[in-house]
């Protein structure tokens, strides 16, 4: 299991340094800074074996986190729980910076103490972990009996993410359904490789302990209703809507992962998905398709190397969606060669900008509507080298926000039943959202 | 923003401030006091010592204060080791706390009283232990289950005394499932220390237990149960599918580990299941997904995900042979990433996919990071040897590669393109005139004797083949070995395929290796050509010119025991090294060989015999199998092996792992193919191996000191050295002189495969330079769970050696007594079985002369080498000692003595499943009993 867990910033100074096992010396800390922070090389691995002992580690901004043991550890639970310290980190004092850290050691320790023992991750949620690890000290003195024991059977229960007696007046949920579309596409238009991956993030403001049950175009749930003749699920959906209506009915999910909340031999046998949610914001469900994908903008590069010392670039993007919704914040980034000297852009929409830091002419437009074109030329002078070496021609890559969802995935229902308290799935507002974003979005030149 | 103050950079605690601090720790206001201990744990943090606060820390124990006690709780973990008496005083506060009434602090009590490394604390832990274990909120059984496998970690025997593992086995039924999954990660780390305990005792009725757990407990509880399964072998196929069953929904869970434990154990229960059952195909197509989702984690998990891929593509396949696109690699990829991308890509190639593969490639050639471009380049080469159909277009690819002129990637693609000649012979030589223009821009060694060979191989198609070879000629001695060997034969293969135009160029080529080489294998690959085209030019041509055996598709692939071990082991850190655990594990832990298990036949009986728990942890107390062989050479555990060549740029650093690399790497592979010994025992046949007989003994067993390695083999390094066995523990005490003029430093040691498995179990302790004329005595404990290879002698060793100047290799021999363990003593019913079970022709009779020793003299001697009497018998004036030995892998000798008065020869019988090893027994006997 993890041997220490140790904190570096940017020098390698040791912010936090917090050992488990016997097995692990003070050398451990010094080693990694030495063959790892302070190593000439870029990092070839996150892990590294230095005198049989092996380092995992992570980087948020510039601050490394460090994982150490000397056992043949869970690699995927090392990481894994680095990540989950991070986000407990991030939720207790916000961004993970040297000065917050160095403002806050007290309570890391505080928090390393309870969410790993001997260096097995415990309970890890910070829903639970805000009820009695908190700053106030003296805490322990002013509850009660019963608020112990609420707290301890919380952090230990079967439902540790949600702590009992939540109570909101006004019961309201809010779903956003967020895509990152990716795409390699070949400079002749062919798609070489493209996928969703979408999360469906929930804000859920309810009372009590409500069992919820989430639904969504699914292929293999709408094909199997529609074999079995129930129909009325899909007629109630009251969250549908969110943006065009002509899209497919269904869509093949290639595979989906829940938060821990949700049943998954419930999901495996009858593919419902059925929880009893954290309070506040979560990821409820994340999943990746893969077909009938909708690619809400196409690149056409073409460029043409003129003698030895001049390029021409021409690029034109098409949006690709009903005319009605707008994207916004469009770029797209064109790589150049090492050795431009000058650049002149001409583009018919938005703002293009040669950044000679960056080695690319970044061209912004702020929104554009579906089914539109547009170009942008531009000429690049290069300094003759001797350099044999052919430019590499890095892919032109591009951002954008589209308001619907690549995949084509629709909400279909979300029901809350909470049967202790007098109110039911009609009272609670439900919001949804989806949102498009470009993951990475590259075409080949 | 005011603690920022604790960080100001002090090299070390002035005494000014400790007294400052001291005074602060002493104040009577509480806030003061607070201040003063997170001043404390700050210049702890930084590596400051402030040990010498430690009673006035304590002190501040006593208080109601929780994040305070937290505090002093941190430092006492860190400090209590080197204060051990002082840490007596916190004995008390711990004790109360275990009372409180509120089951957080006496759950944060018993949590930190198990991390205090203190043997005398151990003692008062074990009272408020028992209680927490029993305690009423499950929030302090949780932690208290954690608390016995950190108790176990100092002191085993009193965890065992105190019955705690009962305990601990009884949480398993637990009504919590966060205590169930504590208690199951402490058995399995304490079991991993036990490997023949059958601690967990994993039956149809617990693994029913954690199926359920698994349901309900935390995402690192379910890693915890997972894992555990792991380990389990089902009895039949049905007992296996319904836990594959009950495994899978957890291929949805969000956090990757889960997936990949779960992924572990399905790998692993697959194997049962008949391959025509439906259930076997749908539960390959739900493998895929999971997998491929994996990739969309951050790039550390992705690293970790890939290279278990990298096992399960190997080991099957079939999942995710449609794949393929996922595997592309992204242009902002980490590199490491992008490395293990491209291999898994190489694995998936086939004739479907090949175009696009191809294609890819191609675009990855041209990228910035000069590994990944060599290893793109070499892909190619791979892909054209895997798919007969896309060699030509690889061929074709690699040639426009050349005409980018980019230096690295022609070397590398020439180094390839010499094993697609090698594959496919008199197809693609039509290219060599593009290689041959690229002659003077390679600077690489692997490229430059790639290019000669090709130049050697294809003389008679080359026009100006004797220009091209001369040219590299002239600076020869400057070359490395690879190319002047390359070259030496390249010449020789020209001079026999245009014997009238280069006889001047192969005589110069044959004294320059002959004459002027300090290279032992260049001047005899030189002498041996010389001697062959001397004698007989037609045999020469036959041995040189000699048809070539084609060269394999995969190069690459992981030995097939060492797979189906790290399959078993995927999600961990072995399946991230692609090394079994032992290779990077100290100690007993982890190395325990894993293997898949075999297909069930009809007959599910093999787990009922064994009393209903899985065959592989049922308790031995004989061995049992009918094979003698594999019984000495304990084949019953999964072969040990050698992994294979470790891809060079996984990017992986295991320093100081593989310290004699291709040194033992060879020196495996020749006792793997020839086993010199075996065939003329004591007859070495390789030169460079030195024997060196024993006669020497000492009364306690250990051999005197013998010279190992003679300075004048070794250039300049003596090493001399005898065997020992402390405390259960088997030293080999090593003497190193250095009788060369320069300091040696870098010493390392491994040991090829032998009888039983020794292998070191730390680095050879050599910290300071060894300078001329300087001896050093160093004591190399060593471990038994090391490679297995039958070597004969038995009990002879072959070690190497290493330092900053070279590998030196020697025997010895070691006395078996070394092996004999302490819990040797069978009990006398077992005895008796054993004696009467073991056939009569394993019985071996031996004299021993001369020996005036009464028996119960000799008795309690041979007791001092672990050679335990059972029970004594006098008949007719003659005493019959029976007396039982254990050897460190677990095989009974069992022997019996008889001694009569007066007379000084001794007869010992001596019984064994494994007769092999009864010479050596005797020669210990012989060695206790004369001295």
């Amino acid at each position: 299991m993890i041997g220490g867990l140790f904190i570096y910033n940017h020098k390698g100074e040791v912010l936090i340094s917090r050992v488990y096992r016997d097995d692990i010396g003070r050398n451990a800390v010094d080693a990694f800074r030495v063959n790892v922070i302070h190593a000439r090389q870029q990092v070839r691995s996150p892990v590294t074996n230095i005198a049989r002992t092996s380092f995992f580690h992570v980087k948020r901004s510039n601050i490394w986190l460090a994982a150490v043991t000397k056992q043949n550890v869970n690699a995927a639970m090392v990481f894994e729980f680095l990540y989950k310290m991070c986000d407990v980190m991030a939720s207790y004092f916000g961004k993970i910076s040297e000065e917050n850290i160095k403002n806050n050691f007290v309570l890391i320790y505080e928090l390393l103490d309870e969410i790993l023992d001997f260096g097995y991750p415990q309970n890890s949620e910070t829903g639970s972990l805000k009820t009695f690890i908190t700053q106030q000290g003296i805490k322990g003195q002013h509850q009660t009996k019963e608020e112990q024991s609420q707290i301890t059977s919380q952090v230990t229960g079967q439902i540790g993410w949600r702590r009992e007696g939540i109570k909101y007046r006004r019961n309201e949920l809010f779903l956003d359904v967020l895509e990152s579309v990716n795409l390699l596409m070949s400079p002749q238009g062919q798609v070489l490789s493209a996928h969703v991956s979408g999360r469906v993030v929930m804000k859920s403001y309810l009372s009590g302990m409500p069992e919820c049950k989430f639904g969504m175009n699914d292929k293999i749930i709408i094909d199997k209703a529609g074999k079995g003749g129930v129909t009325n699920e899909a007629g109630k959906s009251d969250l549908g809507g969110g943006g065009s209506t002509s899209g497919k009915q269904s869509i093949a999910i290639d595979d989906c992962t829940f938060n821990q909340c949700v049943r998954l031999s419930k999901f495996d046998s009858e593919r419902s998905i059925s929880f009893i949610p954290p309070d506040g914001e979560y990821e409820l469900m994340r999943y990746r398709t893969t077909k009938d994908i909708i690619l809400p903008f196409r690149v056409i590069p073409l460029v043409r190397e003129v003698g030895r010392t001049k390029l021409e670039v021409k690029v034109v993007i098409k949006s690709n969606f009903k005319p009605s919704l707008l994207a916004q914040k469009i770029e797209v980034r064109i790589p150049t060669p090492l050795n431009t000297s000058g650049v002149q852009v001409i583009c018919m929409k938005g703002k293009a900008k040669y950044k000679a830091s960056e080695n690319a002419i970044v061209w912004k437009i702020k929104r554009m509507a579906g089914m539109k074109e547009s170009q942008i030329s531009a000429e690049i002078e290069l300094l003759p080298t001797n350099d044999k070496k052919k430019w590499a021609r890095p892919p032109i890559s591009m951002n954008f926000e589209v308001p619907f969802a690549p995949s084509g995935l629709k909400v279909r229902y979300l029901k809350v039943f909470e049967s202790k308290l007098n109110y039911s799935d009609h009272d609670v507002i439900k919001w949804v959202r989806y949102i498009g974003r470009s993951g990475i979005y590259e075409t080949r030149c | 923003k005011v603690l920022l103050k604790y960080f100001t950079p002090l090299p070390t605690c002035t005494v000014g401030e400790i007294f400052e601090l001291k005074a602060e720790l002493n104040s009577d206001k509480k806030e003061k006091k607070k201040e003063a201990v997170k001043k404390v744990i700050a210049s702890m943090t930084v590596g400051k010592d402030v040990s010498a606060l430690f009673p006035d820390v304590v002190n501040c124990m006593q208080t109601d204060n929780l994040e305070l006690k937290k505090l002093v709780y941190l430092y006492l973990m860190n400090y209590a080791k080197s204060q051990p008496d002082m840490a007596i005083m916190a004995v008390n506060t711990f004790v109360k706390d275990c009372e409180d009434a509120n089951p957080l602090i006496r759950a944060l009590a018993v949590r930190t009283m198990g991390c205090i490394r203190v043997d005398k604390i151990t003692e008062y832990l074990c009272e408020p232990l028992r209680k927490c274990l029993k305690d009423e909120d499950p929030y302090v059984r949780k932690t208290a289950a954690v608390c016995v496998a950190k108790l176990h970690d100092i002191n085993a025997q009193l965890v065992e005394d105190q019955g705690f593992l009962d305990t601990l086995k009884d949480l398993i039924s637990d009504s919590n499932p966060m205590v169930v999954a504590n208690a199951v990660a402490a058995l399995s780390e304490i079991a991993e220390s036990h490997p023949n305990s059958n601690l967990l005792d994993l039956n149809p009725q617990s693994i029913n237990k954690l199926l359920t757990a698994l349901n309900e407990c935390t995402e690192w509880g379910q890693i915890f149960i997972l894992d555990c399964l792991a380990n389990y072998t089902p009895r039949d196929d049905r007992e296996s599918q319904s836990i594959c069953e009950r495994v899978t929904p957890r291929l949805s869970h969000a956090n990757s580990a889960v997936v990949l434990s779960a992924v572990k154990v399905l790998m692993k229960f697959m194997e049962m299941l008949p391959k025509d059952l439906d259930y076997y195909s749908t539960l390959l197509k739900k493998l895929a997904p999971p997998l491929v989702t994996l990739l969309s984690a951050e790039p550390e998990l992705q690293y970790v995900a890939l290279r278990n891929i990298n096992l399960i593509v190997q080991k099957r396949p079939e999942i995710l042979k449609h794949e393929m696109k996922v595997f592309f690699v992204k242009y902002n990829d980490p590199i490491y990433v992008k490395l293990e991308k491209l291999d898994i890509m190489i694995r998936l190639a086939s004739q479907a996919n090949i175009a696009q593969v191809l294609a890819e490639l191609k675009e990855y050639a041209t990228e910035v990071d000069v590994d990944f471009v060599r290893k793109a380049v070499r892909a190619i080469g791979r892909c054209a040897i895997k798919v007969e159909q896309s060699a030509e277009r690889c061929v074709s690819t690699l040639l426009d590669l050349i005409q980018t002129k980019v230096n690295y990637v022609v070397q590398e693609a020439i180094v390839v393109i010499k094993d697609i000649f090698r594959k496919y012979p008199n197809k693609y030589e039509s290219v060599i005139a593009t290689l041959c223009e690229n002659l003077d821009s390679l600077d690489e060694p692997e490229a430059r004797a790639a290019m000669i060979w090709i130049v050697g191989e294809y003389a008679e198609r080359i026009d100006n083949a004797d220009e091209l070879l001369e040219s590299f000629l002239e600076g020869f001695h400057d070359e490395s070995t690879q190319v002047q060997l390359q070259l030496l034969t390249a010449i020789v293969k020209l001079f026999l395929k245009k014997p009238t135009e280069t006889q001047e160029l192969v005589q110069q080529v044959l004294s320059l290796a002959t004459q002027d080489s300090d290279n032992p294998d260049l001047r005899d690959r030189g002498y041996i050509y010389w001697r062959l085209l001397s004698t007989d030019p037609v045999a020469a041509k036959e041995v040189v010119l000699a048809e070539k055996p084609l060269i394999s598709e995969e190069t690459d692939l992981i030995e097939p025991t060492l797979l189906e071990e790290l399959i078993c082991h995927i999600g961990t850190l072995a399946s991230v090294y692609h090394k079994p655990p032992s290779a990077f594990v100290e100690g007993s832990r982890g190395v325990m060989h894993k293997r898949l298990p075999a297909q069930s036949t009809e007959s599910p009986d093999v787990g009922t015999a064994a009393g209903g728990s899985a065959p592989e942890a049922a308790p031995s107390i004989i061995p049992s199998q009918g094979d003698l062989l594999g019984d000495l050479l304990n084949l019953d555990m999964a072969p040990p092996t050698t992994s294979g060549p470790p891809p060079p740029t996984t990017g992986m650093q295991m320093g100081g792992m593989d310290l004699l690399g291709g040194g033992l790497d060879s020196l495996v592979g020749i006792s793997h193919s020839v086993d010199p010994y075996a065939a003329t025992p004591g007859q070495p046949v390789n030169p460079f191996w030195v024997k060196w007989s024993l006669q020497t003994r000492r009364s306690d067993g250990v051999l005197s000191l013998q010279v190992w390695l003679p300075a004048m083999k070794a250039k300049g390094l003596e090493i001399s050295g005898t065997f020992a066995r402390r405390a259960g523990v088997i030293q080999m005490e090593l003497i190193l002189t250095n009788k060369a003029m320069s300091v040696m430093t870098d010493f390392a040691i491994q040991f090829n495969r032998n009888s039983f498995g020794l292998a070191p179990a730390g680095p050879l302790q050599v910290l300071t330079p060894l300078g001329p004329n300087q001896t050093i005595e160093v004591s190399l404990p060593l471990s038994t769970v090391g490679p297995v290879m039958k070597m004969d002698p038995l009990n002879n060793l072959q070690v190497a050696v290493k330092n900053n100047i070279d590998v030196f290799y020697f025997s010895c021999q070691y006395p078996i007594s070394m092996l004999f363990v302490e819990d040797g003593k069978m009990e006398r019913q077992v005895f008796l079985a054993t004696w009467k079970d073991i056939p009569n022709d394993n019985e071996s009779q031996f004299q021993i002369k001369d020996c005036h020793l009464n028996s119960d003299a000799a008795s309690s001697k041979l007791q001092g080498s672990n050679i335990f009497t059972i029970a004594k018998r006098t008949v007719e004036g003659q005493d019959m000692l029976y007396m039982s030995i254990k050897l460190s892998n677990g095989i009974w000798v069992l022997a019996e003595l008889r001694v009569q008065a007066g007379n000084p020869n001794y007869t010992i019988s001596l019984k064994c499943r494994a007769p092999e090893v009864s010479q050596c027994v005797f020669q210990c006997y012989e060695a206790v009993l004369k001295n």
